[in-house]
Formats: structure tokens, sequence, C-alpha cells
């Protein structure tokens, strides 16, 4: 009886497995095939024979520079989430253990923010990148989006979780306040650094509305902005298009396989205190 | 200077304090400005990019403001007005925009609140493997919007796609216009936002179910509660506050949608799966009428809020 229901559950989850991985799967063997191969009808799973036209498209393709625009993602996302990191993480020192004036406001100011739609700044927000002339530059996909609310709030909870009481020792050997956020409470915060770099970075690399409209050159372009010309330029031709997909998925993919549990455990647990 | 007496008088050097001053000189020792130098750098960033835009939006949205004119009239609520009336040239389009929003938050929502409870509660349990499916369902979440819409444009194409040719293999109708014709766009867009999403709620599900107490489930045992009624009378209501929160962050997220549509559907058939954010975005930053769009924001985050008001109370309701 256990063991039939057990059975019946695993049929369950691997018939899941199946829907939300075999679009993936299929993404990466496109990629794989060439151009007929990907027009068989009925189509076949694995390409035969594997192919790197799709790959070979777009890397030796001047008009869509598309490893251009690898290493555009590459870093604006690695320069926004070391913004995140170095800003958040001395706000929400001063916010978690530091008395001032003010303190209660600003701290109510940035959580309200967490409320509003993203998208009543986007407008504003593009008006003030172009007075400041970042518009078609790196800086305006590594900048604006680093004023993270979330980033400031996720840290402080953290911070109000460890016990002052260590600190203290730090205190007490002389250490000033700038050494005590160094030395003591950063590497106590590790894990918690860890899962806002890894969702900074995620969500930066995977950023597409606010780069399709500040990013004009094909040189300037990130992946995603890239990926959509791409398919304006390749219209059917699938392999070329899912090469492209593939070099946009594989570092997120990699980065989530790697840091997994920390991501599923930040999002919960960001999820139920935010 | 001051640093060295705060430091001091935490080593106990100065005369004896009450334990109430003495509690404050253990946080507020340094230097006066020291807080709010550390808040300093993200103060800068959140006051250009986070506040500032929020009161700036609005008076754009004040002004018959386009970034390619000098001249930007006060025009007061004139781009408001024109929002709601029938005989202004944006009216159409701007309602069109919302009824799209509207249709796919109607559908979208209540599939990503319960798809992923039934997800969370068949992982709940530890089993060999657990880890594997988890991450197999989160997977999809972790790609960006613009690999989401280019592989379901792909799997989707009438002709081409995957799926119309798995329905064919299994004798179904293999020439559904998936991204083409309503109301299979609908159906594209929501069943793709559906299986990219859903993921990170089973997540959020996932760790609400852990904070209820097992004896309560012990307890419903001794009652002679079957599953059902478990589910019913121990889960469901252990999981409130959670549910509340995938519900506002549900709603708000997809009636922020914008990617899909513009990737997979490309807004037809005709505009009618353009999106308002994407409305929004193309009459500002496309058209770069940003008055007008501006006042699409403001009124859009007015709806926004509305909606989530309300969902607020309602629940409140129910738990009286």
């Amino acid at each position: 009886m256990t063991s039939l229901r057990r059975g019946a559950r695993y049929a369950v989850l691997l018939l899941l497995t199946a829907v939300f991985v075999t679009p993936l799967v299929w993404m990466l063997l496109t990629s794989l095939k060439t151009y007929a191969d990907a027009q068989q009808d009925p189509p076949s799973w694995l390409p035969h024979p594997f192919s790197g036209y799709g790959y070979d498209a777009i890397i030796n393709n001047t008009a869509n520079p598309v490893l251009r625009w690898f290493v555009n993602s590459m870093l604006a996302a690695s320069l926004h989430t070391l913004l995140v990191l170095v800003t958040a993480s001395m706000a929400a020192y001063a916010l978690a253990r530091l008395r001032f004036r003010g303190r209660r406001l600003s701290f109510a100011l940035i959580v309200g923010t967490l409320f509003l739609p993203p998208t009543s700044l986007i407008i504003p927000n593009f008006v003030i990148a172009e007075r400041l002339g970042w518009i078609d530059t790196l800086t305006v996909v590594v900048v604006p989006g680093a004023a993270s609310a979330f980033g400031v709030f996720f840290l402080r909870q953290f911070f109000l979780s460890i016990p002052a009481e260590l600190e203290e020792a730090a205190v007490l050997d002389g250490a000033n306040q700038w050494e005590i956020f160094v030395k003591v409470l950063l590497p106590l915060s590790k894990p918690a650094l860890a899962t806002l770099a890894v969702l900074s970075f995620l969500t930066n690399w995977n950023d597409f509305l606010w780069p399709v409209y500040v990013l004009f050159s094909p040189e300037r372009l990130t992946l995603p902005a890239g990926l959509g010309l791409l398919q304006g330029a390749y219209v059917t031709d699938y392999p070329v298009i899912m090469a492209g997909a593939v070099l946009a998925s594989v570092p997120v993919l990699i980065l989530f396989v790697a840091a997994q549990r920390h991501i599923i455990q930040g999002v919960s647990r960001s999820g139920l205190k935010g | 200077m001051a640093d060295v007496i705060e430091v001091g008088a935490a080593r106990g050097d100065a005369p004896p304090r009450a334990g109430r001053t003495r509690r404050r000189s253990a946080t507020q020792r340094g230097h006066r400005a020291t807080p709010y130098l550390f808040l300093a750098p993200y103060l800068v960033l959140f006051l250009a990019f986070g506040l500032a835009p929020i009161l700036f939006g609005v008076w754009i949205s004040l002004h018959q403001w386009d970034l390619q004119l000098p001249n930007r009239p006060f025009v007061g609520l004139g781009n408001y007005r024109d929002l709601f009336s029938s005989d202004s040239a944006i009216y159409g389009d701007w309602w069109s925009s919302v009824r799209a929003t509207g249709i796919f938050t109607l559908f979208a929502t209540p599939l990503l609140v319960v798809v992923p409870l039934g997800l969370a509660l068949l992982l709940n349990r530890s089993f060999p493997g657990r880890t594997f499916f988890r991450a197999a369902f989160f997977a999809p979440y972790v790609l960006g919007v613009a690999v989401i819409g280019l592989l379901w444009r792909f799997l989707l194409d009438a002709n081409l796609g995957l799926v119309n040719r798995l329905l064919g293999a299994v004798g179904l109708p293999s020439d559904t216009p998936w991204v083409t014709d309503v109301p299979w766009a609908w159906v594209s867009l929501v069943g793709v936002t559906v299986w990219w999403t859903c993921g990170f709620n089973a997540v959020i599900y996932l760790a609400g179910l852990q904070d209820i107490p097992a004896e309560l489930y012990e307890a419903a045992r001794v009652d002679g509660a079957n599953g059902w009624e478990r589910f019913r009378h121990v889960t469901l209501p252990g999981l409130r506050p959670v549910l509340l929160f995938v519900l506002t962050t549900t709603i708000l997220a997809s009636a922020n949608v914008f990617g899909q549509a513009f990737l997979i559907t490309q807004g037809a058939p005709g505009e009618q799966t353009r999106t308002v954010v994407w409305r929004i975005v193309d009459e500002g930053l496309r058209d770069y009428d940003v008055g007008r769009s501006a006042a699409m924001s403001v009124l859009f985050a007015l709806m926004l809020a509305v909606v989530s008001v309300v969902n607020f109370r309602l629940f409140r309701h129910q738990e009286d």
C-alpha cells in the first residue's frame, strides 16, 4: 500500500520533471542542429549530425556581436552585484546596529519603496539617466537598479539575528565601527551576503525591459537585450536563436546549481518575512 | 577623539553609569557622523533612483512633456483626463492594454496560487531525490524572460514548434495558432508564465509548510481526520499568512507582465496582448511622450494599490 503510494508519487514527480525540463533540453539540442535538421517533420530529438552551426553563426557575426553582449552582461551583472553588496551592507549595518537621528524614517522609506510597482520608477529614472548622460552606456544598466531596498532590508534582518555580544568583544579590543563591520559582522554574514550576491547577479543578468529601452548601439547591448535582435535577424533559424538562448542560460544555470540551496532558502526566508 | 572616549566608557575606565546609559553607549560608540557615513553610499543611490523618481514621476505627469521638444507646459491633470476621455487619441490604446493585463492577471493568478501549492505538498515530506525535484521545478525561474520568450516562441510556433508536433503525433489537432490568435495567445502566455514561475511560489509554500507544527497533524490523525480533512483544517489555516503573501505578490507580478507578451505573442492578434507595462514604456521610451507615460504609471500604481488593499481586507474578513 505505502510502496504503491510511493510509486505513484514518483510517477507524478517524474512526469512533472519532464514538463519542467524538456523545454530546456529541447533548447540545448536544437542549438546543436543544422538549419535543415531543425526543420525536420516529424522532428528528431537528437541532432544528426551534432553541429556547431548555431554557435558558429552567432560567434562569427559582426552585425550582432553576441560574444560582446555576453561580456557586457558579465561586466554589468558583476559591477551591479558589487555595488549592491557594498552599499546595502553598509546601510544595513547602520540601520541594524547604530543609533542616529532619522533611523526609523530612513528605514520606513526604504521598506516603503518595496511595495511600489517597479513600473512607476522606469519613466522618471529614464529622464534622470538621460540628464546624467548615461543612456546607451554600461553605467545605466549597472547603477540605477543598484538602489536595492530589498538588499538593505534582507541584510538588516540578518544582522539583527547576530548576537551583539560578538561585537562587544571587538569593542574591548579597541576596534572602531568600521573594523567591527568589516572584521566581525561581514565574516559572520557570509551566507546572507552570498544569497544577496547570487540574487542580484541573476536579476541584473536576466533584466530585459530596461536594457531594451536604454541601450541602442549594437556593441553596447546586454545579452538579453541583444537576443531580441537575434530573433529579428534569424526569424526561423532556430539553431542560431537557441544557441544565443543557451549562451544566456549557461552562466545563471551554473550559478543556480552551485548555490541552489542558498537561493531557495534565501527566497523562502525573505519571502516570508517580506 | 570621540571614538576614544566612547571606547573608554565601554571598557569601564569612565565612572560607572546607569544600565540604560551603558546600553546606549554600546550601540552609540563612535563619532556622531559615523552612522551617516555608513548610510551615505546607499542613500545617494536610493535618493537618486528610488525616492526622487517617485516624486519626479508625479511632477512629469502634470506636464505636457515630450523628450524631443524644448517646452514642457504645465497641464495639471490634463494627461490623466486624456486617459479617461473617450475622444482622446490614447484612450483606446490605454484601456485595451488595461484589459489585456486584466485578462492575464485574472487567469494567471489562480493557477499560480493553486498549482505551486500542489507541488509543495508533493515535495513536503522528505524522501530520496527531493532536492533534485525541487531544483528541477525551480530551474526555469532562474532563466530570464528573454530566454523564456525566445524558447517558447519556438516551441509554440504553429508549424515548426514542438508543441503542435507532439500534439499531432498523438492524433490531436496540430495546427493551433498558439501565438497569433485568441484565445490561444492567452493560453500560451498564462501557460508559459505558470511553467516559468510556479517553482518560485512552491518554494515559499514549502517554507510555510515546514512552519506548521507536526503535533497539529498528529492530533488531527488521532481525532480520525482523513487526508483531505487534515489539509482543510490544519494545512490551510496554517498557511494563511503565506497564502496572502503569495496571492499579493503574484497579483502584482502578473499585473507587471511585459516580456512574455513582447517576445512570444508580440502583441498579436492585432494589439490584443499588448499589456499596460508595454504600453507605458512604448509611450515614454519609444515615442518619448514621458508626460503621458508618467500619468499612465501613476494611474497604474494607484490601481495596483487598490487591488492590494482590497486583497488584504478580504483576507481579514475571512478570518473574523
